[in-house]
């Protein structure tokens, strides 16, 4: 473990889509240091931003590919500023998991005004049969929590305590 | 990093951290010369001198040997604070709320029922749910009686027939940490909570199976009825999804408490307020009820393990002798009276990955220990060893009674999976005479013992400091993993 310093990703980080011939942005990538982990999130705007972040979270706690679009959910929760609004939108999502078993692959943002948020989540109960459970979250931490416009769009950091 | 942290030596085994900047009082680290070169590779030591910043801590901000960097207090601290112009932080105790040990002793004899071990590891597996998100479905309080749970912690277990007095008399605090009000659990902390009452949870949760393998001490190995050979059982968890979320919730509420209060912070994770204020006394009335939760749980779960061992062996409670020899919590603030420049005061000290190590003739221990001390109980990975160590008169005059928790990781989960890869850990330990069941391979791997540093180095350091005393060594025969 350790006060490693989790790195800022360089902006606009472009990977080449192989199958496609064509250079598509990055979504996610996982940041890990002895019992961490966390993850970077991009994107255009700050509701593709919160997607990402979404899909990061459970591409880590059961993989995405796995999940199937079954069930939907309203989601809205607020916070008093933008990177605690990422803690508690992840946070929102783990009490589901939590609670409901629920896991989810796609995250539509309806809006993201004054550190409010309104989504549509669309996922599935778990079936430990179907899924495999990679890591178990504990908690999203504020531990060099940020999330921040660059030119080009946007990007934050999250840490998980696992 | 740390490595620019100024270190003073003052013996082998204990570092200072000078007073600096904005600093109130100088940082205690307990190590050796090698050990601390690790330690120094992380920010665990900043952090501990971030500590010695907070308002009205008393005495030094400690370090034990197992220190590794933690969410605002690093993970093997100890800090106490005044109850008048001190403070309580949620990030000084950590997420998993009393994530703590229970050691159970047995009449069995380890090579009686070594041929035994798959059927009881597999039968225990079955009993305790384990893995993240397991529930009992068997368990289902009403809300009412959850309150009582909160409240109560071990004492409501054993007043519903899990367990007995003489278990209450042999856990920290008795099983019940006053003051815990469930007015302060958020409805989502309690729901989180309600199914998860009862089972392990997943990460380096687990119920081991073990036996005596070395006795260090007879004379403290007989008061606590410790034998070479004898079957011990371990059980590892917490407070689950309700001590998470009782974090979680009032770290949103101390940080504005910080800004409430104008608290200078050095880290976010830290957000604080003074002990007696609203924010504060509603967190430690809320983590009362985390702490009682998980006591509670690690109760229930005793009463399974017992309830497996009399099916498997087919054997009563008596012949079993299935007795608890003690439970101590990992990570808790707690109220408690010490004895500061020849003055009795009453201090608020936090432990987290920290173990409460109170000496012989204690009044807050059990009276069969009187002579021994308090049992310390430090879980290693799966694949090494465990130690029983016993608190000393030292660790009361320098840690506010405290020590080590255990060994901590080096590798990443990630780099563990990747040590794991294309071999079978199950196989490896079988050799090894460890039967093991995992909810999932994944938390197998990630727990393999090369993870982790050897446990032994860190309770060499804390022996030989003389802020616990060894015991004895465990080794493990059978374990389930959440």
């Amino acid at each position: 473990m350790s006060g490693f310093i989790w790195p800022e990703a360089k902006s606009g980080l472009i990977i080449r889509d192989r199958a496609k011939g064509v250079a598509v942005p990055k979504k996610y990538e996982f940041i890990e240091h002895t019992a961490d982990l966390g993850f970077m999130a991009y994107g255009a705007s700050i509701e593709e931003l919160f997607a990402h972040a979404a899909e990061a979270f459970f591409e880590a706690i059961v993989g995405l590919e796995s999940v199937e679009e079954r069930i939907e959910r309203a989601i809205e929760v607020e916070a008093y500023a933008v990177d605690n609004l990422m803690v508690s939108w992840l946070g929102e999502l783990l009490y589901l998991y939590d609670t409901e078993r629920l896991v989810f692959k796609r995250f539509q943002i309806k809006w993201i005004e004054d550190n409010h948020l309104q989504a549509s989540v669309y996922g599935e109960v778990l079936d430990p049969a179907r899924h495999e459970i990679k890591t178990g979250i504990k908690a999203v931490t504020y531990h060099q929590l940020y999330v921040k416009e660059r030119k080009g769009g946007w990007e934050a950091r999250v840490i998980f305590d696992i | 990093m740390s490595t620019d942290i100024e270190i003073q030596k003052l013996d082998d085994f204990r570092w200072i951290i000078p007073k600096k900047g904005k600093m109130k009082t100088e940082g205690l680290v307990y190590a050796d010369e090698r050990m601390l070169a690790v330690i120094r590779k992380d920010a665990s030591l900043e952090q501990v001198a971030n500590v010695a910043c907070l308002p009205g801590i008393v005495g030094r901000s400690l370090a034990m040997p197992d220190i590794h960097w933690g969410y605002g207090f690093p993970i093997g601290g100890v800090a106490a604070f005044d109850m008048e112009d001190g403070i309580v932080s949620p990030g000084g105790v950590g997420y998993d709320i009393n994530c703590g040990v229970r050691l159970l002793r047995s009449e069995l004899d380890a090579r009686d029922i070594r041929d035994q071990i798959p059927t009881l590891v597999n039968a225990l597996f079955r009993n305790i749910p384990s893995g993240v998100g397991s529930r009992r479905k068997d368990l289902k309080l009403s809300a009412h009686e959850m309150e009582k749970v909160l409240i109560k912690g071990a004492g409501w277990a054993v007043s519903h027939g899990y367990g007995s007095q003489e278990d209450i008399e042999h856990i920290e605090a008795r099983g019940c940490i006053p003051g815990g009000n469930p007015e302060y659990i958020s409805q989502r902390a309690y729901t989180r909570g309600k199914d998860q009452l009862g089972t392990l949870g997943s990460g380096n949760h687990f119920v081991e199976v073990g036996y005596v393998e070395e006795v260090y001490d007879e004379a403290a190995a007989t008061a606590l009825s410790l034998r070479k050979g004898q079957v011990t059982v371990i059980v590892h968890t917490g407070s689950r999804g309700l001590g998470h979320q009782v974090c979680d919730d009032y770290i949103k509420v101390l940080l504005k408490a910080s800004t409430k209060y104008k608290i200078d912070l050095p880290d976010k994770q830290l957000c604080c307020a003074p002990i007696a204020s609203k924010e504060s006394q509603q967190y430690l009335s809320a983590m009362a009820c985390a702490a009682n939760f998980a006591f509670c749980n690690r109760q229930l779960i005793t009463h399974w393990v017992r309830e497996t061992f009399q099916d498997v062996f087919q054997a009563g409670p008596r012949e079993l002798g299935l007795h608890l020899v003690y439970d101590v919590c990992h990570n808790i603030a707690k109220v408690e009276e010490h004895e500061i420049d020849g003055k009795t005061r009453k201090l608020c000290v936090h432990r987290k990955g920290a173990t409460r190590a109170f000496p012989p003739h204690s009044p807050f221990i059990p009276e069969d220990y009187k002579e021994a001390g308090q049992p310390v109980l430090i879980p290693g990975d799966m694949g090494r060893y465990s130690y029983v160590l016993v608190g000393t008169d030292t660790a009361f005059k320098e840690t506010f009674g405290s020590t080590c928790h255990g060994a901590g990781r080096v590798m990443s989960r990630h780099q563990a999976q990747k040590a794991a890869r294309g071999r079978s850990i199950v196989r490896e330990l079988e050799d090894q005479g460890i039967y093991v069941r995992g909810a999932a391979k994944g938390t197998i791997n990630e727990e393999i013992s090369e993870a982790y540093k050897d446990v032994s180095d860190v309770v060499n350091v804390v022996h030989q400091a003389g802020i616990g005393k060894k015991v004895a060594r465990l080794k493990p025969m059978g374990v389930i993993k959440g």
